[in-house]
């Protein structure tokens, strides 16, 4: 959130700088000249909106990256529909750094059996591994392994505990 | 696609019907009535106190084996520990079927106890033994005494001397120990400890080994554990796995069963332990695992999830050839076969609880043990056939409990720290 508003702020303050250095130049009766300073004005003004828009998009990528844990459903290895715009950040980053790794860390929740829920663990992180190089991800760069229910996000026999428990990990 | 799953339905309904899958949750019924037994306290003829309370320990024993029902202390009247002290009349009234009673000694190399067994009945002495050992082995005569007394009056070998290896870990996850005990849970020792999961110990048919699955590298290996010396030894890991796991001795004990999965499929395959070598038994795109001998050591009970969700099926490891054994319910996991090789006992999902069931591998008829908890699983059959001991989730906390294979006693094993997990009951040492 601070490198947003860091951003914004050296934004304006360099669009002030911009006004600020065009009134200081030339009269107004020097003719073609003027336009020419014009003509600087307008390309320069175009050029930084690019570069911010570029700045601005690396940090939404940056951003979603940060989400690095997905969820199932119970008995289930498909990705969520909301986990998917994340995955794709990571696919693509990976995709961009050939040397990037990721372990992709399966659990699931402790109900059932653990050697089953091992082998569930796997298949999640399996998913994980798939949709990743379905966008761009080498496998190579991809390595999967299973908790199984072994290593809980939450402790408890909740609901609510066992939601949180069913996921994979994305570890750098 | 259609006309395979009518197939498979037809198949099903034929099962159903040779298939007695009657859900019995057991109370009394068809099993074993408990003969009533009183174990009166055993005199000590010397003047510092005891290490161990021996007639306690085989009255547990007894007890908890669900074949007798011992009749409390507090009941008795008069306690002889001489047959010129008994007075037949005395137990009779008590609906008593068998008393036993002893003595302890002071002996040069440590204690020697002398104990009789005699029926009500007859109104004679049946039994009638001594033992004698050191200091520190009191423990195992009082369970050598319950082992006599329990094979001489049932017929059945007994368990009292066995052992049980379990993992234990923390709330936090991040400690796990792999501990040894006796069967009652008494003296119980750390074997391994790890900042990575332990899961799935598994004993050696001569008790000498345990295989257990070690998260030590980041990721499920197994390994083999010498328990005399604590040697270690990594036995499977296979590259470009994801994990390794459920391992499992054959009867003989020349062979070991167990899972590999690589990219997602995990597979069951078995090891020659002398020379390493490796066979695939299943290739298949379910999930196929926990893999359990049976008697014979020529086929094998798994887990596969390949009719949709988790049943237990058998295979013959020379033919491959693969059937479907469970067919009550959705879940049904983890096979563990009695010593007679007549019933399975697993893990059953029923009424969205999990619990621990048998199933009468002739008769296919179902009977669910354990009604009281809800998270059962990791159920293992004592090497006589008569006890399971399975873990248990209570008050957010996973115990070790134990029931009789016809589901009547229950009892818990005493923790004194964290969750434990697991358990896995020994051979009978030889």
């Amino acid at each position: 959130m601070q490198t947003t508003t860091l951003y914004k702020s050296l934004g304006l303050a360099f669009g002030a700088l911009l006004l600020t250095a065009c009134a200081s130049k030339g009269d107004i009766d020097e003719g073609t000249s003027q336009i020419e300073d014009a003509q600087d004005q307008t390309t320069q003004v175009v050029e930084d909106a690019k570069v911010s828009g570029e700045e601005l998009k690396a940090q939404a990528e940056a951003a979603l990256r940060d989400q690095t844990v997905f969820y199932f459903a119970f008995d289930q290895s498909t990705i969520k529909e909301d986990g998917k715009k994340a995955l794709k950040a990571h696919a693509k980053y990976l995709a961009a750094n050939s040397s990037a790794k990721v372990t992709l860390e399966g659990h699931a929740d402790e109900r059932g059996t653990i050697e089953y829920n091992l082998a569930l663990g796997e298949r999640r992180s399996m998913s994980v591994r798939a949709y990743l190089m379905a966008n761009g991800a080498k496998a190579e760069q991809l390595k999967v392994v299973s908790y199984g229910e072994e290593r809980p996000a939450v402790m408890g026999s909740s609901e609510d505990a066992y939601a949180k428990n069913r996921r994979v990990e994305v570890k750098y | 696609m259609v006309k395979r799953s009518l197939v498979f339905f037809i198949g099903i309904l034929l099962s159903l019907q040779s298939v007695q899958a009657e859900i019995v949750i057991e109370v009394t019924q068809g099993k074993q009535s408990a003969i009533p037994l009183a174990v009166v306290p055993f005199s000590w003829s010397g003047s510092e106190p005891l290490p161990e309370d021996i007639s306690q320990i085989v009255h547990n024993d007894l007890g908890h084996s669900g074949y007798f029902r011992t009749m409390p202390v507090a009941n008795m009247i008069n306690k002889p520990t001489t047959i010129s002290q008994v007075n037949y009349a005395d137990w009779s009234i008590q609906r008593q079927d068998y008393v036993v009673i002893g003595r302890v000694e002071a002996d040069p190399e440590g204690y020697a106890i002398e104990f009789h067994v005699l029926d009500v009945h007859l109104k004679a002495e049946v039994l009638r033994h001594r033992v004698k050992g050191k200091k520190s082995q009191m423990r195992d005569l009082a369970h050598y005494i319950s082992d006599y007394i329990f094979e001489n009056l049932t017929g059945i070998v007994g368990v009292f001397s066995t052992k049980l290896v379990y993992v234990t870990t923390n709330r936090e996850r991040n400690r796990f120990n792999l501990n040894y005990a006796d069967a009652d849970g008494a003296r119980e020792r750390l074997i391994f400890s790890s900042r990575e999961p332990i899961i799935s110990p598994a004993w050696s048919p001569d008790g000498k080994t345990i295989a257990y699955v070690s998260f030590e590298n980041r990721q499920g290996e197994i390994f083999f554990q010498e328990l005399a010396s604590g040697k270690r030894e990594r036995v499977i890991a296979f590259k470009g796995s994801s994990f390794s796991s459920a391992p499992a001795f054959s009867p003989d004990g020349k062979s070991l069963a167990f899972v590999n999965s690589e990219l997602g499929n995990p597979d069951i395959y078995v090891m020659d332990i002398a020379t390493r070598k490796v066979r695939r038994l299943t290739n298949h795109f379910a999930i196929d695992t926990e893999p359990q001998w049976d008697i014979d050591g020529e086929h094998l009970f798994f887990t596969s999830n390949r009719a949709g969700g988790p049943q237990i099926y058998r295979m013959n490891v020379n033919s491959l050839a693969v059937k479907r054994i469970t067919f009550d319910g959705n879940y049904n996991a983890r096979p563990r076969v009695t010593a007679d090789g007549r019933k399975l006992v697993y893990v059953k999902q029923a009424n969205g609880r999990f619990h621990i069931a048998s199933q009468d591998l002739e008769t296919g008829k179902v009977h669910i043990l354990t009604s009281e908890t809800e998270l059962d699983e990791s159920p293992s059959v004592a090497p006589n056939g008569s006890m399971v001991v399975y873990a248990a989730s209570e008050n957010e906390r996973s115990i070790l409990a134990a029931v009789s294979v016809d589901g009547d006693v229950k009892f818990r094993l005493p923790s004194k720290y964290g969750d434990v997990r697991e358990p896995a009951w020994s051979p009978i040492f030889k």
